[in-house]
């Protein structure tokens, strides 16, 4: 029951022992052309769809030098944005990372009714449109939702404030944590855990430095996919926000609304920050893909 | 957190009542946004279906330069923020844009249009056939394509008969994800259309455009149609999902 919507950590090794393709015997070699032509359409497309536009980004945030870049990071409604998506992110990650945490050892340690139906639900923040995602949010907390007149009556503003927009980030990172970590709770067993306890460890002792030294790796990786979605959500956010200019305005709403109103150079240097986040996120997760991968491969020999 | 919000959206949808409920949920714009949202999203799903596996083959069967940098770019839809994507796309597929300028001439508008659209859910779902491919053909043995040939098979009837067929639950599961990603994508598509109910306004957008006309009950229950379809692909995922284990073993 993987339905792994990002690509789950350990992907298998490379056959690193594998031929060039050059060295085949005759029936396998590919034809050259063949070869060349099937990588030209496959990076052709590739950067039709996604490389040419990341790349513009880049050129539009740059092209006229780092003086209007700079000088577009210094607006102050630009930095309460950075402000706003940092402390959202800060907010989120540990909550999402501790919650994780605990359904994953719960899902893969523990058997109990209701763990396949949790198992099957876990996944519905990543298969519900962002959009519906927010709506729930509204639902809840807003002026004629489930908690409204309770919130109402004690005073507490959660739409259209920060707390709303820390719900609608915390529901759509929901599963990251507790999807990256789970098989590799599942493939490290109990049998560790439980000799530590034999052997006198209370739980806490247990957990530290038994279960974490195994599961850092995929823990680390659902943490950087929580903190990469909660710093960049936009349409659940963008539901909730109310959208009000260097109030509840976080990075992403501030690239659309500063497109539409047509401030392109203060869009494009804003998202050429998420851009540059995005590339952080894509450098650090494929050193984690090869830590796992290097612990797999050594684990099988 | 997970239940309560999808709880409250289910039994306040349910609450309308069933007749005004089918009436909002086949209310002429919502069917037609349906329309545009979800033959877009299948349309982009299957094209990624064939050039994600491609991609997938070229990225593990061959060496060029710059392979590796390629293959950790495919997850950028993964990582950078929907609207960052959509102005991405609007920018460089607009009429002065650094492709859609090429195209202008020809008559051809791809932005705030269901070709948008389009655009915007190729980039999206890009990543997931990739994902799910890759790691088949990784441990996939080369002996059985071999003997293939030895024994006078063609490439094309090697192709379809020896290396698709375990393919397929890959590429399917792939789809599968990458439609279910596209039909509720918001932040890129926006960006990128028009947003004009029976032109190119797709459902999330609606639910959205509702929300902020306060019509409530009309965002609901279309919210919940979407998060019954939701809940079905997700079924059918894990179906797939199932049945590519099947393979392995």
């Amino acid at each position: 029951m993987t339905t792994n919507y990002e690509p789950a950590a350990p992907l298998p090794a490379q056959p690193s022992g594998a031929q060039p393709p050059g060295a085949r015997s005759a029936p396998a070699q590919e034809q050259r052309w063949v070869r060349v032509g099937l990588i030209a359409i496959a990076v052709g497309y590739l950067s039709l769809v996604l490389f040419i536009p990341a790349i513009n980004v880049f050129a539009q945030a740059f092209g006229h030098g780092f003086g209007p870049f700079l000088s577009n990071l210094t607006r102050p409604d630009f930095l309460n944005a950075v402000k706003l998506t940092l402390i959202v992110a800060l907010i989120t990650v540990p909550i999402n990372t501790l919650f994780g945490l605990c359904a994953a050892w719960l899902l893969a340690r523990k058997q109990f009714r209701g763990r396949a139906f949790i198992i099957s639900i876990l996944d519905v923040p990543f298969s519900v449109s962002p959009v519906v995602a927010g709506l729930m949010i509204v639902l809840l907390y807003g002026r004629n939702g489930w908690f409204g007149s309770f919130l109402v009556a004690h005073n507490i503003k959660v739409m259209f404030a920060l707390p709303g927009i820390v719900l609608a980030t915390a529901f759509v990172t929901l599963p990251f944590v507790a999807r990256e970590v789970i098989p590799v709770l599942e493939e490290a067993g109990a049998d560790q855990e439980e000799a530590a306890s034999t052997l006198g460890a209370n739980g806490w002792q247990t957990f530290w430095h038994v279960t974490l030294p195994n599961i850092r790796w995929g823990l680390m990786y659902g943490v950087l996919l929580t903190n990469a979605r909660a710093m960049g959500e936009f349409g659940a956010v963008s539901v909730v926000s109310g959208n009000i200019i260097a109030k509840t305005q976080t990075l992403p709403l501030f690239v659309e609304q500063a497109y539409k109103q047509y401030q392109s150079e203060a869009a494009f240097a804003a998202a050429a920050l998420l851009g540059l986040l995005a590339l952080v996120t894509l450098v650090l997760k494929e050193f984690l893909e090869r830590k796992t991968r290097i612990k797999t491969a050594t684990d099988e020999e | 957190m997970l239940l309560l919000p999808t709880t409250a959206l289910l039994t306040t949808a349910a609450t309308t009542g069933g007749q005004e409920f089918w009436a909002i949920a086949t209310s002429p714009i919502a069917l037609s946004a349906y329309e545009v949202t979800f033959v877009t999203a299948l349309g982009a799903a299957v094209l990624n279906g064939i050039f994600g596996t491609l991609a997938a083959w070229v990225l593990v069967r061959y060496e060029f330069p710059g392979r590796r940098i390629i293959d950790a770019a495919v997850d950028i839809p993964f990582a950078l923020p929907t609207s960052v994507a959509g102005l991405a796309l609007a920018t460089v597929y607009n009429d002065k844009g650094w492709i859609g300028a090429l195209v202008a001439p020809l008559g051809i508008k791809l932005m705030y249009s269901r070709t948008g659209v389009a655009i915007a859910m190729l980039l999206i779902s890009l990543p997931f056939v990739v994902r799910s491919v890759q790691p088949i053909l990784t441990e996939m043995e080369r002996d059985v394509e071999e003997a293939s040939w030895s024994l006078g098979a063609s490439r094309l009837q090697t192709f379809w008969r020896v290396v698709l067929p375990p393919l397929m639950p890959g590429i399917l599961t792939g789809v599968a994800l990458g439609f279910s990603r596209a039909v509720g994508e918001y932040g890129s598509t926006v960006l990128v259309a028009s947003n004009i109910p029976k032109h190119d306004l797709i459902a999330p957008v609606l639910v959205f455009q509702q929300l902020e006309q306060y019509k409530y009950a009309e965002a609901t229950v279309i919210g919940a149609v979407l998060l019954l379809i939701s809940l079905v692909l997700l079924f059918l995922i894990n179906l797939l999902q199932a049945w590519g284990r099947r393979y392995d073993h």
